[in-house]
């Protein structure tokens, strides 16, 4: 019975409280099935009523709600009223928890509309902005472009102003050298107006004549003749014959150049004939056979054409002359594809071995090297003078060294020093020996004076003697002669004594 | 060179005779005619008024002067001193005088250029030319003196009448392609005939003998064309100079440009430079060589400015051109090599040059008291002992 009334209870509560929103919260947060709990009855059964009771009571108590049970001495007794109290506390909690629960469910489903409209939003402004920098990228690109535009027509502009400064150069000397003419011719107008007034108002016509006493014979000595109608055909004639000398004249004179150009053509392709043929006849690799017999027919063929020509030297017909051209446009071809061959075979050389040079040997000239080598000797040479120029320079710059004037002048000092160092100590040397030859001549001049002087002395000396001793003979001369003879001897003798010692000194110097 | 005493002379008139015998000068009215060699004073004649202007004849057996103001031309004789003629001119006036080709006829332009009257001094006939034009060269005698090209020009077109002047017959008559005739000049070999447009178009025709419109050559439109017209000796070359400082070679085969010589300010052809800068000695300047340019007035008419002198030496090798721009130096152009060979500067402005009629050899004279000598082997200068300034050379 109580479970009806529960049921009955739930559902009035549960249909008078369902939210109208519930509809519309269909794809959210699943609500507690509260329709499920009516009609549960496996909680409670008429066997575990005390254990439910007791459940409940301790579910109640913790939440909050008095006993429902009051104790009387010791049963636990179910006490209606409390428990009445406690399921009306429950209830007005579901029904808070209900209405809150609404509240929230309506608060989602506003932000879930709110973000909804908010991802649309932005999603929208995204759009926006991405079309709007695509927006920006055009117009930036087609503001480079008309920048570049507008360039280009500044260019424009600048060689239009230029032009049209040109032309209006042009114009102005042009319309100063129409003014300058203009009036020239409006003076020489004036002029004649004045002339015409004068002429027509002047009475007396000077009459144009000539005075003349005789006439003279014309200077080739000839008639003057009539002029008629023959004259008139003589002076066409005349004048015809005239251009047609001198177009004779420029045609042989083209005839001329045009032969001897002929025979330089001729020179020319005969030389280049024999330059191709003996090479080509020599021995060559597997392509020359057919150009072999091209050689060979164009020998014949050129042949052909000598002697066809030598026919038609005179006569310059236009198939001969294509036909020259056309063979010396062929040949020179040919000695071009030739030398390039020659180029190919001195690389070939260097490069395959000897079996191909068994062809080639005979063919190739000795005297040509491959261009390998000759590279390799070109920069061997080139080296080679550029280290000569090396060597010359330095030793340039070595001589200028040598002769320029040093910057410093101490170390000039001391260069021009230690070259005159030798010089100098030589002449100190020289020097030396001078005067110590000089005080020997000095010292020796001096004993030679004084033994001059002291000859001097001995000698008036001895003058002194002599002429006492004279003085003393003459007085002891009445004595004896033999005695005269005696000291005349002693006297000679003593002369020639004196005369030696006089003359003794003289010998050390 | 020996340099004679000085001799009076008047208005730069002074001949010598085509025979190279006599020479002939005029001081105010009078004509002396002397004897090269020993300049003995051989005739002495007294014309009526100041002579304006003097010629020899071909045969050197008369002699022109003509006296603008007063419109006469008087002839005398070599021969016969006593024989006189005198052509009155009139009422209509006379603007210029020369001998025909023969030395028989004397071409008389009258005043405003209204006609040419060819005096006879062989007969009594008398021929008459109407509407010559007044142009920088309007009348030219072929090489051999056989045809006479004369520009005229009636209701607004030029035309040109070649005359026979044997007896002064009207050969041929033709229209030119021109906007204003400026001048016809025969080729040497007498028989192509060049004509050029005024200096506000550049054109050249070129017609043959009887009149056939051989070709036609323009260098460019619009700025001043042609200044200056030579033939080569050997009619194998014409050059044209023009206000563009360039000269252009046309050939005679094609008539078509051969090359053109420009006369550029900065020279590097180490070849091509000679300078007379130092009286004494040649200096040869360092290249790059800077040729002294002269600015025109841009606004005046006939500026000063391209190829106003032209001249092939004889043995047709060399070109000698003036540009007005750089007026004291002178070209020379090798033919051979179609390039410049040297470059003359002088000191002052050149006045004149002219080529020795026999070998390959350029006077030129700058208004001073020298006279410079250049040929292919080097140059020199020599000193006239004249007073004044020299204006004019000319070569016997």
């Amino acid at each position: 019975m109580p479970e009806s009334s529960f049921e009955d209870i739930n559902n009035i509560y549960v249909s008078s409280t369902m939210p109208p929103s519930r509809q519309y919260s269909q794809s959210t947060i699943p609500l507690l099935p509260f329709r499920h709990y009516i009609g549960n009855t496996e909680f409670c059964t008429e066997n575990n009523t005390s254990e439910c009771m007791l459940y409940i009571s301790q579910e109640l108590l913790a939440l909050g709600f008095p006993s429902i049970f009051f104790d009387l001495n010791g049963l636990r007794e179910l006490d209606v009223i409390s428990a009445l109290n406690s399921m009306y506390g429950l209830l007005q909690m579901h029904r808070r928890a209900v209405g809150m629960l609404a509240e929230l469910e309506v608060e989602q489903l506003r932000v879930s509309s709110d973000l909804h409209c908010q991802q649309l939003t932005n999603s929208k402004l995204k759009d926006q902005l991405e079309l709007s920098k695509k927006e920006n990228l055009r117009l930036c690109e087609r503001e480079r472009q008309l920048e570049a535009n507008t360039k280009a027509l500044h260019h424009c502009l600048k060689n239009e102003k230029e032009e049209v400064q040109k032309l209006q150069n042009v114009i102005a000397s042009r319309a100063s050298q129409y003014n300058h003419n203009l009036k020239r011719k409006e003076r020489e107008f004036g002029k004649l107006k004045e002339r015409l007034n004068q002429l027509l108002t002047d009475k007396k016509d000077k009459k144009q004549g000539m005075d003349v006493l005789n006439y003279v014979g014309r200077s080739d000595g000839k008639r003057s003749q009539w002029k008629t109608g023959k004259t008139d055909s003589r002076h066409e004639s005349d004048m015809y014959k005239a251009l047609l000398n001198e177009f004779d004249k420029h045609q042989r004179e083209l005839m001329i150049e045009n032969a001897e150009l002929k025979k330089v053509l001729q020179q020319i392709k005969q030389e280049m004939v024999g330059i191709l043929s003996p090479k080509r006849q020599s021995g060559e690799t597997q392509k020359e056979e057919k150009p072999k017999e091209f050689t060979d027919q164009q020998i014949a063929s050129d042949e052909e054409e000598e002697n066809s020509f030598k026919g038609t030297s005179e006569m310059s017909c236009e198939h001969a002359r294509e036909q020259l051209s056309n063979s010396i446009r062929q040949q020179w071809r040919k000695l071009k594809d030739h030398m390039a061959n020659l180029d190919n075979k001195g690389i070939l050389k260097h490069e395959s071995p000897p079996a191909s040079l068994v062809h080639l040997g005979q063919g190739i000239n000795e005297e040509m090297i491959s261009k390998e080598v000759h590279q390799e000797e070109m920069e061997r040479l080139k080296l080679e003078i550029q280290q000569c120029k090396d060597f010359i320079h330095t030793q340039q710059q070595l001589l200028q060294q040598q002769l320029s004037t040093p910057w410093d002048e101490e170390t000039a000092a001391v260069l021009t020093d230690c070259y005159m160092l030798e010089e100098k100590e030589r002449l100190k040397e020289e020097w030396k020996t001078f005067e110590e030859q000089k005080k020997n001549f000095e010292m020796e001049r001096r004993t030679f004076t004084e033994a001059a002087i002291r000859l001097g002395h001995e000698r008036k000396m001895f003058e002194e003697d002599r002429a006492t001793w004279l003085k003393h003979q003459f007085l002891n001369m009445t004595f004896t002669d033999q005695m005269n003879l005696k000291t005349q001897n002693t006297l000679s003798e003593y002369a020639v004594q004196e005369q030696k010692h006089i003359s003794s000194p003289k010998t050390p110097l | 060179m020996n340099f004679s005493e000085v001799f009076k002379q008047s208005n730069q008139l002074c001949k010598v005779s085509p025979d190279g015998k006599y020479l002939a000068t005029c001081v105010q009215y009078r004509l002396v005619v002397r004897d090269v060699n020993t300049l003995q004073i051989l005739q002495l004649y007294t014309c009526l008024d100041q002579v304006a202007s003097m010629e020899w004849s071909s045969d050197s057996l008369f002699i022109l002067c003509a006296m603008y103001k007063r419109g006469l031309v008087q002839v005398w004789s070599l021969e016969q001193p006593d024989w006189h003629c005198k052509i009155d001119e009139g009422s209509i006036g006379l603007v210029s005088s020369r001998w025909s080709p023969d030395g028989r006829h004397i071409l008389n332009t009258t005043e405003f250029h209204l006609r040419v009257t060819v005096w006879s001094l062989c007969n009594k006939s008398v021929s008459y030319i109407k509407y010559p034009k007044a142009c920088q060269k309007g009348m030219d005698f072929s090489a051999d003196g056989r045809y006479m090209a004369l520009a005229e020009r009636r209701d607004c077109k030029d035309y040109i009448s070649v005359f026979v002047c044997d007896d002064w017959h009207l050969l041929r008559h033709f229209e030119t392609d021109t906007q204003d005739l400026a001048g016809v000049e025969w080729s040497p070999n007498g028989c192509v005939l060049a004509a050029w447009d005024s200096c506000l178009e550049y054109k050249m025709l070129l017609y043959s003998l009887d009149g056939r419109l051989l070709s036609t050559y323009s260098a460019y439109e619009w700025s001043l064309g042609i200044k200056s017209v030579a033939w080569s000796p050997s009619s194998q070359f014409l050059a044209i100079g023009s206000y563009d400082e360039k000269v252009r070679i046309l050939n005679h085969i094609t008539w078509k440009k051969l090359t053109e010589f420009e006369h550029h300010p900065t020279i590097t052809n180490s070849k091509a430079v000679a300078s007379h800068r130092c009286l004494v000695s040649d200096e040869i300047p360092p290249l790059p060589v800077q040729v002294p340019v002269v600015k025109p007035d841009p606004d005046r008419a006939n500026p000063k400015i391209g190829i106003s002198a032209i001249a092939f030496s004889v043995d047709n090798r060399y070109l000698a051109t003036k540009n007005d721009c750089m007026p004291q130096s002178v070209w020379v152009w090798d033919m051979q090599r179609l390039g410049p060979t040297a470059v003359l500067e002088q000191t002052a402005p050149v006045r004149f040059f002219a080529w020795d009629p026999r070998r390959p050899r350029l006077a030129l004279c700058t208004g001073n008291t020298k006279l410079y000598l250049w040929s292919p082997a080097g140059c020199v200068s020599v000193k006239v002992p004249v007073e004044g300034k020299r204006q004019h050379l000319a070569y016997s």
